[in-house]
């Protein structure tokens, strides 16, 4: 029992959080900033965070993920992080020549006040930025929001540091991902190539962070957004923003910076957030739905039909960010699944609210919280109330699954002990029906444990 | 990198390797570098001074961490049983929500177990703006109520520093009200330079507040405890066997393992053996200076280096039954590593290792490659000082700088009721000259002389890239930040933080599954598949033809 001292009675807590369901924004503006080609990620700060940071994306994309710091120490806490910054900045055009630093501030920094654009400036006059180089930057204090906010900050950064627009079209369509796998924003990429459609994915850290080994290593690989592709996002016809958390946003500013009209989409996670992702790309673009994505489409449902019966009815409890739960959600209920215990630690009114309206379909009452006070313990002692026949998380769910002895299938940052999630997507058809089998195969392989020899069955 | 190219086998000399290096740096960091980075030579008569514990140089790719991670990750990290509150915002305490690093085995499945939780305050703005005393304060009035701990610590992040929460007088007070030990860990990020004044506080702390409020010795003839163990990968529990299999009491391990009881009954102990040098040495000064109990410095890494600590303390304690005991367990252990060494000798010896590691480990692991026959090219601590590097003679030339001072010392006496001095000086001297050394670590250097590049302290991702570059290692060392750039290089690459979720290393059994590992690494197939073969022979010398 690795979680033996969590008891099923529910006690309200102001001030503790206890295995929580979000970390902080920092990390979000970094994974983002990988999206950038030949970008570095800077942490304005002391370097415990930037170390922490970069150790947890190590951890879940198992790539290297090469960032930053200003390495505070007490006198710049005490007198501001300028200096450090500037000779942060010198060394890093110095020693790796990335084409944009990125910086993010954390709480320390955030808390002393430092102003990066002015000391960007100033670097500047000083002669430390080459020419044709940038540095662009993001507010993250990590007493506010989560790691999906920060991500979404820097997304927003790019749009205020980039986009221009020349008062010509481009005719292509902007595409903001949110925070999802490497292999995800390949997908959607591929799903756009397969509608013909000119397309600019910002940010984009397929190639980045799923890289592969060659014997070289190279801090800034030919992938990610260029510069120049984001600065002509302002030229597109339009911003099709998926999520309302990770991508809305930046996409609303883009639209009132340079009156690039956008759409927020859910992720297009499962069947019907897919349909809307693809329906929408269609008219934006003023195309059709070709046979081949049509087939795709075709295929997930063939496969739901197929194992209706060992979906349905089951109970899921789920935990991670608001973008992702929704779509799953929606997924969930789509199988007629009773998503029943659901948790994120990321704040937004709209929350709990648009949960509620996808489960009202279940007749039932369902658990829902968000923000500073929703964790796992939480979501751990309503599994204790209420039994769940599956838990969908990240690698931190593995301590309940083990001690509820429930299945769990990895989904969401981080994912730590399984491979996957970098190179195989869960968004659009392709990715729903790699859910599907996910879910699948964890239901039916609890059965094959548990059931009786008489009923342990070979044809499914 | 051409002029340090590997020609024929020869090994590039590391001055011209280091010169590489520096010259990509802006002139600033190019001088400062220069003194972290030395070479060492056969016939050096003492090593060359180092410059070690400095500041990390901003926008440098530093593997270090920070005081926070040292206090709550390392020193508190492995110790079950409090209920350890990180006050800050919500990253730093998820950050450190423990993966497979440091293993726990509670006595029974009831028994507490708090490692696999992470309790936070998760400061929010207003919380920054009016101050977190208050959050802070039920906070702990939280997990009392639903944990019942025996005792709580509190941990302060960067922010806590800045806006000036009163920590310490917060656990006194719900220390009083509670009627539980209360306390607390002023290890703010950006204080000192790495994590190492992060161990420091917490030491002190621990030092302060638990150490020697339980007088009930256990019961055993041959008391000891182990310091700068921290279990990882489960090397506590392979230490603990042997110790007990010698018939040696273990009274606390500083922290793997560990429990609040260990920690308060430490000073029960007769004798105190040190593993990390660095990330511990000024507790076992203490202990001594408080409760009369001397300390010998110990390594369990490396089959002969346990051989020799278990002699070592068998030595102290000048019991014949105990030293045949010792003898006896080593008799009975070694026939399985030999017999494992044998196996992968002709597959390891000549093979080459970095090291980079943190406090100690970058120095007690040459052992095991040494006894593979492997040599450690290079190596540097991750937050070591200069005595970690040049042995504790020169703690007295170590300039106290800005960063060190405000790690608070604390100043101990002799515990009027709980001094013992267990051993007298003419004791000491006669087991002195015996060949147990008393509160002496030779460094890292000393073991160095004869390798052929350089000693790098505060080691960086570009550095490493380079090393790597121009000596080609079979292996390389390091944590889980570094592990990925050094293996697209074509380099495998072993954990020793977390041991990559193996181990453990440490004693006969570890070094067993070192061994193994180790051979498994340099002669893994995975890294010849990097190239495939139409880039090996580009050239389209013939062509097949279907018919
Ligand atoms: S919460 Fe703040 S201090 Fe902690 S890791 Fe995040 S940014 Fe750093
Ligand atoms: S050597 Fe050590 S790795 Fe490293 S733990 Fe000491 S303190 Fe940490």
């Amino acid at each position: 029992m690795l979680l033996r001292h969590t008891k099923p009675d529910v006690m309200e807590r102001t001030a503790l959080t206890i295995n929580p369901a979000k970390t902080c924004q920092p990390i979000g503006a970094m994974y983002a900033a990988f999206g950038i080609r030949g970008c570095m990620p800077h942490s304005h700060g002391s370097q415990g965070c930037c170390a922490y940071h970069r150790s947890a994306l190590t951890r879940h994309y198992k790539e290297p993920v090469s960032a930053t710091t200003s390495s505070f120490t007490e006198g710049s806490s005490v007198f501001g992080g300028q200096a450090n910054l500037l000779s942060a900045i010198e060394n890093i055009f110095t020693i790796y020549n990335p084409d944009v630093i990125a910086v993010h501030t954390t709480c320390l920094s955030e808390t002393i006040g430092d102003d990066i654009p002015q000391i960007a400036d100033k670097a500047a006059k000083e002669g430390k930025v080459p020419s044709g180089k940038h540095i662009i930057h993001c507010n993250t204090p990590s007493y506010v929001g989560s790691h999906v906010t920060g991500f979404a900050g820097m997304v927003k950064a790019m749009v205020h540091y980039f986009a221009q627009s020349t008062g010509k079209r481009n005719g292509s369509v902007n595409i903001i991902p949110g925070w999802v796998e490497p292999s995800d924003m390949e997908e959607i990429k591929r799903l756009a190539g397969l509608m013909g459609i000119k397309s600019t994915l910002f940010p984009d850290t397929s190639g980045v962070l799923n890289g592969p080994l060659t014997g070289e290593y190279r801090m800034f690989p030919d992938a990610g957004t260029p510069v120049s592709a984001l600065q002509a996002a302002g030229d597109a016809v339009g911003t099709l923003a998926l999520g309302e958390w990770a991508s809305a946003e930046a996409a609303r500013l883009l639209d009132s910076k340079c009156k690039v009209p956008c759409k927020v989409l859910d992720l297009p996670i499962g069947l019907a957030a897919t349909d809307r992702f693809i329906d929408t790309l269609r008219t934006v673009a003023g195309t059709t739905v070709p046979d081949s994505v049509e087939f795709e489409r075709g295929q997930l449902v063939d496969v739901i039909s197929d194992y209706h019966q060992w979906l349905y009815g089951k109970k899921v409890a789920l935990v991670g960010d608001p973008d992702q739960l929704i779509a799953l959600t929606e997924f969930l209920v789509s199988l007629d699944m009773q998503p029943i215990h659901i948790v994120s630690g990321t704040p937004g009114k709209r929350f709990e609210a648009r949960i509620k309206e996808i489960t009202e379909s279940l007749g039932r009452p369902v658990n829902v919280r968000c923000g500073a006070n929703a964790d796992m313990f939480l979501l751990h002692q309503w599994m204790l109330n209420e039994p769940v026949d599956l838990i969908i998380g990240n690698t931190y769910c593995k301590y309940m699954a083990r001690d509820l002895d429930v299945p769990l299938v990895r989904h969401g940052f981080p994912i730590l002990d399984r491979p996957g999630h970098q190179y195989f997507p869960t968004v659009g058809y392709k990715g729903a029906m790699r859910l599907l089998e996910k879910i699948l195969s964890a239901l039916l392989d609890r059965k094959d444990r548990d059931d009786p020899e008489e009923t342990f069955e070979l044809v499914i | 990198m051409s002029v340090i190219k590997k020609k024929s086998g020869a090994l590039p000399d590391p001055e011209k390797v280091k010169s590489e290096i520096l010259a990509k740096y802006p002139p600033k960091v190019a001088r400062k570098r220069a003194k972290q980075i030395v070479t060492t030579a056969p016939d050096m008569e003492t090593p060359p001074e180092i410059m070690a514990n400095v500041r990390t140089i901003p926008g440098i790719m530093t593997m270090r961490g920070c005081t926070y991670a040292g206090c709550k990750g390392v020193i508190l990290g492995p110790t079950r049983d409090i209920v350890n509150i990180t006050h800050g915002p919500i990253g730093c305490g998820f950050y450190s929500w423990l993966t497979r690093r440091n293993q726990t085995r509670p006595a029974t499945p009831e028994s507490e177990n708090f490692m696999t939780y992470c309790f936070s305050t998760d400061m929010q703005d207003e919380n920054i703006i009016f101050g977190g005393e208050k959050k802070l304060r039920a906070a702990i009035q939280e997990a009392y109520d639903l944990f019942r701990p025996k005792a709580i610590a509190v941990f302060s992040t960067c922010p806590v520093g800045l806006i000036g929460d009163d920590v310490h007088a917060i656990s006194r007070e719900m220390k009083e009200k509670l009627g539980i030990n209360v306390f607390a860990f002023s290890c703010e990020g950006y204080k000192g330079v790495s994590q190492s004044a992060g161990h420091h506080i917490a030491n002190n702390q621990i030092f302060t507040h638990v150490v020697g409020k339980d007088d009930t010795a256990p019961e055993g003839r041959f008391r000891i405890t182990m310091l700068g163990e921290y279990n990882i990968g489960g090397d506590a529990f392979e230490i603990e066997r042997l110790l007990e299999k010698c018939g040696i009491t273990l009274v606390a391990t500083f922290s793997g393992n560990s429990t609040y009881d260990q920690f308060a009954r430490a000073h029960t102990a007769d004798l105190c053996t040190v593993m990390c040098h660095r990330s511990i040495n000024y507790v076992a000064d203490m202990l001594e200076t408080k409760y009369g109990i001397p300390w010998i410095k110990v390594n369990f890494i490396g089959a002969k280096a346990t051989a020799k600590s278990l002699r070592r303390i068998a030595a102290y304690f000048e019991d014949k039954e105990l030293i045949d005991r010792v003898e006896r367990v080593i008799a009975e252990e070694m026939p399985a590593v030999e017999a494992a060494r044998e196996a992968v000798l002709p597959r390891t010896t000549g093979k080459t290792a970095m090291l980079f590691v943190g406090g100690s480990r970058a120095h007690h692991y040459q052992e095991l490659f040494k006894e593979m026959g492997m040599k450690t090219l290079s190596a540097g601590y991750e937050f070591g000082h200069r005595d970690d590097y040049e042995g504790r003679r020169v703690i007295p030339d170590i300039k106290v700088d800005a960063d060190s001072r405000n790690i608070e010392e604390i100043e101990v006496s002799a515990d009027e009721k709980r001094f013992r001095a267990r051993k007298t000086g003419e004791q000491l001297r006669r087991l002195e000259s015996e060949g147990v050394s008393f509160k002496e670590y030779e460094g890292l250097m000393a073991d160095m002389k004869d390798n052929p590049a350089a000693v790098i302290d505060d080691l960086n991702q570009y550095e490493a890239e380079k090393l790597v570059e121009a000596y080609r290692p079979d292996i390389f060392c390091a944590g889980i930040k570094e592990k990925f750039s050094i293996q697209k290089l074509g380099i495998p690459m072993k954990q020793l933080h977390s041991y990559d979720s193996g181990g453990p290393y440490a004693g006969f059994t570890g070094a067993v599954n070192f061994y193994k590992e180790i051979d498994r690494l340099v002669n893994s197939k995975v890294f010849a598949y990097a190239k495939a073969p139409w880039q090996k022979n580009p050239e389209l010398s013939a062509t097949y033809v279907w018919e």
